[in-house]
């Protein structure tokens, strides 16, 4: 019985002392291989970089209110909306829209009892689509302490004027002055000539629709 | 009622809008000179002088932008507007050129929407077309077209619902396929005294051609066939013809 655990104190023992021998070699290198290698891995990933949004601010919306001349019913007051896409700082494109509400004839005021259009027909309202070209750019000053960037523009395009129940397909062309008054803020004046046919009185005769307005638009 | 509370609806908009550009992002992008020197210019056009002059290694700030030039402010606080060709030899924080996402030929092949005016003749009248797409693929769009052909005896008004083909995107000059259906509204002249109004289901072929222009613009071309299914006993067979000018992002 004493043999036998004598043994079995010797073969652990020996085993115990041999095991270390066996795996010392390859736990050297491995700790050898250690020391070049930082004990914290730092771990770095790299960040996307995201490049801060550029504000572009090429389109323009706006307001405008003036006076239309409409042949034979009278000279109103015309107001509308206006949107622009600046294509380039030479070329812009826009639509607006815009109304107004005629006055009697002088034919209907005359004879007092006559009576040519309902109140719904005489209402008139346009929309167009133009091409603008910025002919003279430049700036204007006011005192010597404020220059304002300013535009004298050519415009011209196409649309429609509903007037009398009809609509009549319409030419438009003009000028007109932009003022900025700083990065996002214009002020307008525009001169407008409206061209479209008109059969009310009698014959077919084109009419030149004159309209002068000022506007304000915003830089988006 | 209605045009009473229009000029209300519009301050209102234009108070929206005023507030989405104050409160615009105070973050800007940053960018260091490369070439010896950039220019600054008082205004944001060619005309405008020049009034101060940075120089290489200097970083500047890019604020914001109006068609191609560029509003920067440079380390002492000095503003003004930069052209977009010397600002494309800047460089970024990272050392690589500064990357302005302008649209190129490459981004119309992998355009998402697109929207443009059109004009032509429709059936022997003038007909103006606004439209708007969106592309599910680089070759099969769906676009929804509004168009007004104004005649002497009367004016339609027509809406469509349409699908386009491009089978070959990459050419030049790209044709497409187009097939729609949709409805047309029939106005008579106010003194044409037999003429009535009318509104009657259509439906359309059509080829065209778009063409990519420069930056973000495309031409484009197309003619159509309408099949007008109106109550009389017969269907009415219209054609088309428009060119005109579109955007894309």
């Amino acid at each position: 019985m004493e043999s036998r655990s004598r043994l079995f104190l010797l073969i652990s023992s020996s085993l115990l002392c041999t095991l270390p021998l066996l795996f010392w070699p390859s736990g050297a290198a491995a700790a050898a291989s250690d020391d070049n290698e930082p004990l914290i891995q730092p771990q770095i990933k790299p960040q996307p970089v995201k490049p801060a949004r550029i504000d572009s601010e090429n389109f323009e919306f706006g307001i405008f209110t003036g006076l239309l001349s409409v042949e034979d019913f009278g000279s109103n007051a015309v107001s509308g909306v206006r949107l622009a896409y600046h294509a380039s700082e030479d070329i812009f494109v826009e639509v607006a829209y815009g109304r107004s509400t005629t006055q009697q004839t002088s034919y209907e005021r005359l004879l007092g009892s006559v009576t040519l259009l309902t109140e719904e027909q005489r209402q008139l309202s346009y929309y167009n689509l133009a091409l603008g070209f910025n002919l003279l750019p430049g700036e204007a000053f006011v005192g010597s302490g404020h220059a304002f960037h300013t535009d004298l523009y050519l415009i011209g395009g196409i649309g429609s004027t509903r007037f009398a129940d009809d609509d009549r397909r319409t030419l438009n062309f003009g000028f007109g002055y932009r003022a900025i008054m700083n990065d996002w803020l214009a002020l307008h004046l525009d001169a407008r000539d409206h061209i479209f046919d008109i059969d009310l009185l009698g014959t077919q005769k084109t009419s030149h629709n004159l309209e002068f307005h000022t506007g304000l638009t915003l830089f988006f | 009622m209605c045009r009473n509370k229009m000029p209300a609806i519009l301050l209102t908009l234009l108070l929206l809008l005023f507030t989405a550009t104050a409160t615009a992002a105070d973050e800007y992008r940053q960018a260091k000179i490369a070439d010896p020197f950039i220019e600054l210019h008082s205004g944001p056009g060619r005309g405008f002088p020049i009034f101060y002059v940075a120089e290489r290694d200097q970083w500047i700030k890019i604020i914001k932008r109006k068609t191609d030039w560029f509003k920067v402010e440079i380390k002492n606080g000095t503003q003004g507007w930069v052209h977009y060709d010397q600002l494309l030899l800047t460089l970024t924080p990272a050392g690589e050129r500064t990357q302005i996402n302008d649209p190129s030929g490459a981004d119309f092949l992998h355009r998402r929407t697109e929207a443009g005016v059109l004009g032509g003749k429709f059936s022997g009248s003038e007909v103006i077309t606004l439209y708007g797409g969106y592309a599910f693929t680089r070759n099969i769009s769906t676009e929804v077209a509004l168009s007004q052909a104004l005649g002497t005896v009367s004016s339609k008004q027509f809406i469509n619902l349409r699908l386009i083909h491009q089978p070959i995107p990459e050419w030049r000059l790209s044709p497409f396929f187009a097939m729609g259906v949709g409805n047309l509204r029939s106005q008579a002249s106010a003194t044409q005294a037999q003429a009535q109004d009318r509104s009657d289901s259509v439906a359309h072929v059509g080829i065209g051609l778009r063409s990519y222009l420069t930056r973000n613009f495309m031409l484009r071309a197309e003619y159509n066939r309408y099949v007008v299914f109106s109550s009389d006993d017969y269907n009415e067979d219209l054609r088309e013809w428009k060119v005109g000018l579109a955007f894309f992002y």
